[in-house]
């Protein structure tokens, strides 16, 4: 083994992919929000921003494999963490009581994981890998957002994703060793209203697109 | 002062032959306990009354009863060392109970923590992981002159409430994941904080990690839970200096 390997194999290495591709995501879902906000500007604005973003081209091409990319590693190693924790505890309690350090997104990490892994290949195959030569992608989302059921079932989504980033975002730092008395605090408020932010930016659109389509 | 008042207590105790017994919950009656005991003590009475009818006493670990020495310990209720913060399980008083409580007591649980019978867990891995680098390795030769290495007075105290840590395994039995990062962080911090332990922190913190790892401890998940219910109170800061001290070993130091 290298020490390459040695590093990344490690519990801590493993922890550290995490933390670097979990923060990744999560500069992507601030330019995936702004991005999204363009739809309060009707269909002229938002199909111009889709347009923008499309002439990109070869850029955008880049940026789907690193985030697929990305996605396997977090996936993966994430998969790999959770098993392995399985197994240093193959004796369960019979009483589990939390003394006060877990939070709701802690104590899920795992399961909104999995969740929202479900979640983006359905979201991929809703949005994406889905006919846009005789649509338009606004008709599509709002489409999609005329359901009631779609609607709901976005803004659960949404609200998954944001308990797992208000775990996620702050654990990163800890984990990069980035821990300070003062910015600490910060930090910690910071992922907080990180996921406040993505769960009502998000979630208020497919509300926002079903009402007023 | 109040006087001390008796309960009566129903205990619901994991008792288990050996490590390869599958074991499971006794029923028993701890009756007329004094308010003023330990939890220990509550054991005690409750293993004297087993002996008088002929039964194996429920075996437990203890040695200082006084909270310093990390022998004791047990998950009550499903908390590592009782329900109070920052006490060892014989500094518990019985008076945190109400008559007629139920108590579920069990073994810490964890791959790497074997239980040997009852209550009692092989902590030897905790020993294993300080041997592959949780010391320094100079020789001191004779005694220097006070204050000849000057440290500030903050780091001093950092150094000391990571050496606080008794090595009782609280952190391991209360984490979700099993993982023993607070022990480990609190052992490599004493050691990193301080400019005799500089020399060695690459080497310590790579050797260190990877012991903890082969032992089959989980993995550290940020929970939190080992802080609070450490006895000795010590902060998860320490896992983020851990974590760099990983860091800096593993990308910056010629440590392989
Ligand atoms: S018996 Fe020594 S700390 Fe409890």
């Amino acid at each position: 083994m290298t020490w390459i390997t040695s590093t990344l194999g490690s519990s801590v290495g493993k922890k550290l992919m995490m933390a670097l591709t979990g923060l990744s995501f999560c500069c992507f879902l601030i330019v995936h929000l702004a991005g999204n906000l363009s739809l309060y500007g009707g269909q002229d604005f938002f199909n111009a921003y889709v347009d923008h973003l499309h002439s990109l081209g070869v850029l955008i091409t880049f940026a789907e494999w690193g985030l697929l990319i990305l996605a396997l590693i977090h996936i993966l190693t994430g998969v790999t963490l959770f098993f392995g924790n399985l197994k240093s505890r193959p004796n369960r309690y019979a009483v589990n009581k939390s003394a006060g350090g877990r939070t709701l997104g802690s104590m899920t990490m795992p399961y909104t994981g999995l969740f929202l892994l479900a979640f983006i290949i359905f979201h991929l195959f809703d949005f994406h890998f889905t006919d846009h030569t005789t649509r338009t992608v606004f008709q599509i989302v709002s489409e999609s957002f005329s359901k009631p059921g779609y609607v709901v079932f976005y803004v659960l989504a949404v609200i998954i994703a944001a308990i797992h980033v208000s775990h996620g975002f702050w654990s990163a730092f800890q984990t990069l060793g980035l821990d300070h008395v003062k910015y600490t605090p910060l930090i910690k408020g910071v992922s907080l209203v990180f996921s406040w932010v993505l769960a009502l930016g998000f979630g208020l659109i497919p509300i926002f697109v079903s009402i007023s389509t | 002062m109040t006087a001390a008042k008796e309960i009566n207590l129903t205990l619901k105790v994991w008792r288990q032959n050996g490590p390869d017994d599958p074991g499971g919950f006794e029923v028993y009656r701890a009756e007329k306990i004094s308010t003023d005991m330990s939890f220990l003590e509550m054991i005690d009475v409750v293993n004297e009354t087993l002996t008088l009818n002929g039964k194996e006493p429920i075996a437990f670990d203890h040695d200082c009863r006084e909270g310093i020495c990390g022998m004791c310990g047990a998950v009550v209720n499903g908390r590592a060392h009782g329900p109070e913060k920052g006490t060892t399980l014989c500094q518990l008083h019985m008076r945190h109970f109400s008559d007629e409580d139920t108590i579920v007591i069990e073994p810490w649980r964890a791959k790497p923590f074997e239980i040997i019978k009852d209550l009692v867990v092989d902590r030897s891995s905790f020993d294993i992981i300080v041997q592959a680098g949780g010391f320094i390795s100079v020789n001191v030769g004779g005694a220097q002159d006070a204050n000849n290495i000057p440290i500030p007075q903050d780091v001093v105290e950092k150094a000391m409430d990571a050496a606080a840590c008794i090595g009782c395994g609280a952190c391991v039995a209360a984490c979700p994941n099993a993982s023993a990062m607070l022990f480990v962080s609190a052992k490599i911090s004493q050691l990193a904080l301080l400019p005799q332990g500089k020399p060695e922190a690459a080497r310590r913190a790579s050797a260190m990690i990877k012991t903890m790892d082969e032992l089959g401890f989980g993995n550290c998940g940020n929970e939190a839970e080992c802080q609070e219910e450490c006895p000795k109170e010590i902060s998860i800061t320490n896992i983020a200096r851990l974590n760099r001290e990983f860091i800096k070993a593993s990308f910056f130091s010629s440590v392989k």
